[in-house]
């Protein structure tokens, strides 16, 4: 069956950022002239105006910072079987923002700052979602 | 204070009908609205010589429609490409383009099929290139879906609740009961607000406006001409269109945003007030952008209102309502009249400062406040009788 949802189309300061995600890690930008981190990915360090750029490995550690409970689907045909699902902002450890889905809770277990952790999800052959799920108290 | 400070005049409105399936052409109501602020103003499109309007790649080009009313010589055309945030800036460049002597007469209008054609609300580019690469594959598509999240971070910043979000719904709503053109007419309730169903946590259905099909226009023109025309003039008292650091790569895109408890008000209040020369207490009517309720909240307190977080007790405790302090929206609003994306907030203000609210009119309204924007941008607007 064909994946129906919006699939991202990598460009060129993108398509590392995707390429990690498909091997399972969460590359972000840190620039090399002042060791700010970002995302998403871009040709510019905002902070020194600076092209030169690391890639590195996050954490996958974050917490999340605003969540919404999508009820409504739009396109209908295309969220119905998902709703309700959980679309979150969440903080990375490194500092930067990321928008993603919280899974492997239910959307009312969903708290402000509450800590999470990357899930890859692997949605077709070139592309893996960079997903998050709570820490278990015990792990944290 | 600004050095063009009541130089400037609004001196025509004009606006179509507002409904669901306008049966007409986007074409036809852009220039019915302008044609009509043309009457209201009692000047002829043989001397406008500008046009100026503002889109979402839904709207016709500002040519089209200055070759429909047979403006015979267009000497500053400009489609601005903009959501809400753009619905006062319009009104500041025709301000500019009179001012450089690129114009005398400038037209302003916005028009759109928002229901029966391209309807803004219902979706957004679903091929995810660009910044969207990094938000619709997780489902977050929509408008209501991408403020919801800037709602909930109000929520958690200062213990916002859905009664506070449901005091503008409702107070809104008894303007719109008061106003003939407006598209939701029947009362509501607070019980009516809470009871209704949620479309994207934590908004419920009336938190999230119209969608319409219609047009509004102004007419600019100097004060100095502006005394010979039919109406009382309303004088452009300051302006200001901004945002803060990090707006993004489109109207949706907030990833870099600091913080999304607050929007863009509190970044052109100064600005705006200083031009002025004015303040918050000096405003008799005020009509804020409202796409969503939460974003009256912000504005509130990014404008100085109310403190930075108190917007929820503020309106709580009927400072907004038509017999309160500040009156707010009293035609309804986007919420309840329709959604001409923030230009019939302007169409309203110039009413009420003319006198010729009706029933819904502020006594005495001498300035009035128009806003717009919700998000990283926005622009805002203090006209004066």
């Amino acid at each position: 069956m064909t994946y129906a949802k919006p699939l991202p189309v990598p460009d060129p300061d993108s398509a590392h950022f995707w390429a990690g995600c498909r091997s399972h890690r969460l590359l972000i930008q840190r620039c090399h002239a002042c060791g700010t981190h970002r995302f998403p990915a871009g040709p510019f360090c905002p902070a020194c105006r600076s092209r030169d750029t690391d890639w590195i490995e996050a954490s996958g550690r974050a917490t999340v910072f605003s969540w919404i409970v999508v009820r409504h689907p739009v396109p209908r045909e295309v969220y119905q079987d998902d709703v309700p699902y959980v679309v979150a902002l969440v903080t990375l450890e490194e500092g930067p923002r990321m928008a993603t889905n919280i899974v492997g809770c239910p959307p009312e277990a969903v708290t402000a700052g509450m800590p999470v952790e990357v899930v890859f999800d692997t949605v077709t052959a070139e592309i893996a979602l960079p997903r998050f799920r709570p820490i278990p108290a015990g792990a944290r | 204070m600004w050095s063009l400070r009541d130089k400037y005049c609004i001196v025509g409105i004009g606006s179509t009908e507002f409904s669901k399936a306008s049966g007409r052409t986007v074409l036809d109501l852009a220039s019915s609205a302008c044609q009509a602020a043309l009457d209201d103003a009692g000047v002829s499109a043989t001397e406008v010589d500008g046009i100026v309007s503002f889109h979402f790649g839904d709207s016709v080009p500002a040519i089209a429609v200055a070759t429909q009313l047979g403006v015979p010589a267009v000497r500053y055309a400009v489609d601005t490409a903009g959501g809400g945030n753009a619905a006062n800036l319009i009104v500041l460049q025709a301000v500019a383009a009179i001012e450089a002597g690129l114009a005398d007469t400038v037209l302003c209008y916005r028009a759109m099929n928002g229901r029966s054609g391209f309807r803004l609300g219902g979706g957004r580019d679903m091929s995810a290139h660009g910044i969207t690469q990094y938000t619709a594959p997780f489902g977050w598509i929509t408008y209501p879906q991408a403020m919801a999240m800037w709602c909930r971070r109000h929520m958690i910043e200062y213990g916002t609740t859905a009664e506070q979000l449901g005091h503008v719904a409702v107070t809104t709503r008894a303007n719109a009961v008061l106003n003939e053109r407006a598209m939701q007419r029947q009362p509501m309730t607070m019980d009516d607000y809470m009871a209704a169903r949620f479309i994207v946590e934590p908004f419920r259905l009336y938190d999230i406006c119209l969608e319409s099909d219609g047009a509004c226009a102004v007419l600019v023109t100097r004060a100095d001409r502006a005394r010979d025309l039919r109406h009382r003039p309303v004088h452009i008292m300051g302006g200001a269109y901004g945002g803060g650091p990090n707006q993004g790569e489109d109207l949706f895109d907030a990833l870099r945003w600091p913080d999304h408890s607050h929007n863009y008000a509190r970044y052109i209040a100064d600005d705006l007030w200083g031009k002025a020369g004015v303040g918050p207490a000096d405003v008799d009517v005020a009509e804020i952008y409202d796409c969503f309720t939460y974003s009256v909240l912000m504005q509130l307190e990014g404008l100085g209102f109310c403190k930075e977080g108190e917007g929820g007790p503020f309106v709580a405790a009927g400072n907004i309502a038509r017999d309160g302090p500040l009156p707010v929206n009293t035609h309804g609003g986007l919420l309840s009249e329709a959604y001409i994306h923030g230009f019939n907030h302007v169409i309203e203000a110039v009413s009420q400062l003319r006198g010729h609210a009706g029933v819904r009119q502020v006594p005495d309204a001498e300035i009035a406040l128009t806003t717009a924007g919700a998000m990283t941008c926005g622009s805002a607007m203090v006209l004066r009788r």
